[in-house]
């Protein structure tokens, strides 16, 4: 129990995947507009992290470790959360049509994002067990989530600020980015 | 002199990470010293002409519908590879990039560049297009790594040359934190957008990274996700 609390408190504050370990800038940055989009968003890659980590980590173990084919995880991982995302969008939309039009228009962005990849590779370079992995994804998502929020509430905030022209757009948004991940900086000492 | 403008135009005019603002999860992780950054920025250049040159040759094999997974896969035995390489010559190099160098498969230059280039155009053109990309990647990554250890730890390419470069002065540790590298890319971009008096030109429609999966061609977006 002690380290699923220690998972959940590392995964979410002290090494948040986007503002401690740079991974799923590109999400980060760009569906941070607005807020409703980033709840969305955040959504889609909590279940998408899960879900990804329940059948990556048994392939790893059961698949590619008693053959000793552990180097070939790269492409069997992106392979796996590519076809994974595939099939959840063509399931929700026939079965799901209102989940669909809330959340799925986010799936498509999420196969190439670095964070899915990422955190199965970390759950099997940490030697986390089945459900720690588990956890940990999950709670690696809810960090992801909470700060792509918070971070769509400061965006909204910025819209009506007067801004020196050359700033305007991406740098302000970086700069505004850099000052978070000092506050969240906080939390590990 | 086609050859030489497919070349050269990654490095400035349409360089991948301060103009199209692509690849930005390896730039902010791992330009906390500048060796670090030409390792990681050479490593990208290799996967990248690699990945153009199969791709190229495959342009007319891979079918539309599933070429994303079909690129994935031919980047990721190039990741593979470079893995190998890398922790078999450079183990320490290896040891600092940790995750950042298998992550290189999803980094969206790579993807963005079979996308919009390696999958419609010839062998040379394609590998040029990679070599000049991976070039401009590389420089500013370098120009990152640089800036954020010579000010964060007063140090400059310690990882290479060991003390050669020392400064004089107290360094300011932040730069080298995460809120460093956040703030440093932020001030180059504006930097730039002032030298270039305007903002630099959007890539012509969408420039391709794929970050969104290829929602926005099929209109299931209206945004681009990457803020490009």
């Amino acid at each position: 129990m002690n380290s699923f609390f220690a998972i959940m408190i590392s995964a979410i504050l002290t090494d948040n995947f986007v503002l401690s370990k740079f991974m799923g800038i590109c999400p980060f940055i760009g569906v941070s507009k607005k807020l409703s989009s980033s709840i969305g968003m955040g959504a889609a890659v909590i279940f998408v992290m899960t879900c990804a980590t329940a059948f990556t980590y048994p392939a790893y173990k059961y698949m590619l470790e008693p053959l000793g084919l552990t180097y070939l995880r790269i492409i069997l991982f992106i392979l796996i959360i590519a076809l994974f995302v595939q099939l959840v969008e063509i399931v929700m939309k026939k079965v799901m049509p209102p989940l669909y039009s809330s959340l799925g228009v986010y799936l498509p962005l999420i196969t190439t994002n670095c964070a899915v990849l990422g955190v199965t590779m970390l759950n099997i370079d940490n030697g986390y067990t089945f459900w720690e992995s588990i956890a940990n994804a999950a709670f690696a998502g809810v960090g992801f989530t909470l700060v792509l929020v918070l971070f769509a509430g400061v965006r909204e905030k910025m819209e009506g600020c007067d801004i020196p022209a050359a700033l305007k757009g991406l740098p302000i948004t970086l700069v505004a980015a850099s000052i978070m991940a000092l506050s969240f900086m906080g939390f590990s000492f | 002199m086609n050859y030489w403008k497919e070349f050269i135009k990654g490095i400035i005019k349409e360089n991948p990470v301060l103009v199209s603002i692509l690849g930005m999860c390896p730039t902010l992780a791992i330009t906390t010293d500048a060796g670090n950054a030409l390792g990681m920025g050479i490593a990208t250049t290799f996967v990248l002409v690699g990945s153009n040159l199969v791709i190229s040759l495959l342009r007319k094999i891979i079918p539309k519908a599933v070429s994303l997974p079909c690129y994935i896969v031919v980047i990721a035995a190039f990741v593979t590879f470079i893995e190998f390489m890398m922790k078999g010559y450079f183990t320490d190099l290896y040891k600092s990039l940790g995750t950042f160098l298998s992550l290189i498969t999803v980094n969206c230059i790579i993807l963005g560049r079979a996308e919009m280039f390696a999958s419609k155009n010839k062998l040379l053109p394609s590998v040029l297009d990679g070599l000049g990309m991976g070039i401009g990647f590389t420089f500013a990554l370098f120009l990152m790594g640089s800036i954020r250890e010579i000010i964060g730890s007063g140090t400059w390419l310690a990882s290479l040359l060991g003390d050669t470069f020392k400064f004089p002065f107290e360094p300011i540790t932040v730069f080298i934190m995460p809120a460093g590298g956040f703030f440093v890319l932020g001030l180059i971009i504006a930097v730039l957008n002032l030298m270039l008096k305007k903002k630099p030109p959007k890539a012509v429609g969408c420039g391709g990274c794929t970050a969104c999966g290829g929602a926005l061609e099929r209109g299931q977006i209206t945004d681009c996700v990457s803020g490009g």
